[in-house]
């Protein structure tokens, strides 16, 4: 039991070079797998969604973070607890759309692209999007449908990198079928 | 004091788990209307405490008990519902129930990528490793009930 019983609080650190370079090697991979930019956007965002559904878990067993109650907290909680606590950055939440219903994550400096340059070649490609699909997956499972997407990248040239999250509804929960 | 049983169901109401130490009395219908029963009467009992209340619920439904058990269940906010039967004298095992889910459930199951999220656990060392928490419970007795 001893392993298991203490991982809840324990936080274990790891070299986030590992990790970019792991990524690195992936993204390298599926750009050699795929004839085009967008099909390895896709995987990418693929992956991401089944990693999301699968942290969430992880991450609520280790945060003691409660239903968020609206979208502003759910902002509050990804920028300042889950970046911080899986990629060791605090990105600032703004842009705020006046519903309130869309705000951006603007990312000073992007782990995942530590040591990347972007071929001309591969200008359509969205280096980060594992990211997109893993917001999204991790929402999704707290009820939330969201859209994500990449509106500014350093790779392409922007100042900053800034990742658009628009709510789209709350997906609500159903009595299986076959039950009265 | 002691425990009865344990349900754990997903988010859309499929039993992922079950397990009984000291149950006498069985409900004399099939396992998977059983757990259906369950589920449906939690599904109820939910949606009705959120209705009721007076006030704003922070966690909404923690436990309810007959004159000869208590039934405490624990939500997390992805929907995954863990359920314990005990005795009368067994009193908030919030904490209890919130470890079962943070250093069993997600260190066994969720990050056992073979583990299918949205069927039943089949993972031995999930079943091992729970089975053994529990008779460790300092509520946990054999010879009781």
């Amino acid at each position: 039991m001893s392993r298991q019983t203490n991982r809840g609080t324990e936080n274990k650190k790891m070299n986030s070079e590992l990790f970019t370079l792991t990524y690195g090697a992936l993204v390298t991979q599926l750009c050699k797998d795929y004839e085009n930019d967008e099909d390895v956007n896709k995987q990418l965002d693929k992956m991401g969604y089944n990693i999301g559904v699968r942290l969430i878990e992880d991450f609520l067993a280790r945060s003691n973070v409660g239903r968020c109650h609206d979208f502003r907290e759910t902002a509050d909680v990804i920028a300042k607890v889950a970046f911080k606590m899986y990629l060791g950055i605090t990105p600032s939440v703004t842009n705020w759309s006046p519903a309130g219903d869309e705000f951006s994550l603007i990312l000073e400096n992007n782990p995942l692209v530590d040591f990347v340059e972007l071929p001309d070649n591969h200008s359509s490609l969205i280096y980060s999007n594992l990211l997109c699909g893993l917001l999204r997956g991790a929402l999704e499972m707290v009820q939330m449908a969201i859209d994500v997407k990449f509106v500014q990248d350093t790779l392409k040239g922007d100042n900053v990198t800034e990742i658009r999250m628009k709510f789209i509804k709350r997906i609500e929960e159903n009595l299986p079928a076959g039950e009265e | 004091m002691t425990v009865h049983n344990l349900y754990i169901f997903d988010r859309n109401g499929v039993c992922l788990h079950y397990s009984e130490w000291n149950r006498k009395k069985h409900a004399g219908i099939s396992r998977e209307q059983e757990y259906q029963l369950m589920y449906g009467m939690l599904f109820s009992i939910r949606s009705f405490v959120n209705k009721m209340s007076p006030v704003d619920l922070r966690d909404g439904f923690l436990s309810f008990q007959t004159s000869k058990y208590k039934l405490h269940y624990y939500e997390t906010a992805t929907g995954l519902k863990i359920v314990m039967n005990t005795d009368l004298g067994v009193g908030n095992i919030r904490d209890v129930l919130s470890q079962i889910y943070s250093t069993i459930f997600v260190e066994l199951v969720v990050k056992n990528p073979l583990c299918n999220l949205n069927e039943p656990i089949q993972s031995e060392l999930f079943r091992t490793k729970l089975d053994s928490f529990v008779r460790g419970l300092p509520f946990f007795s054999a010879r009781a009930g």
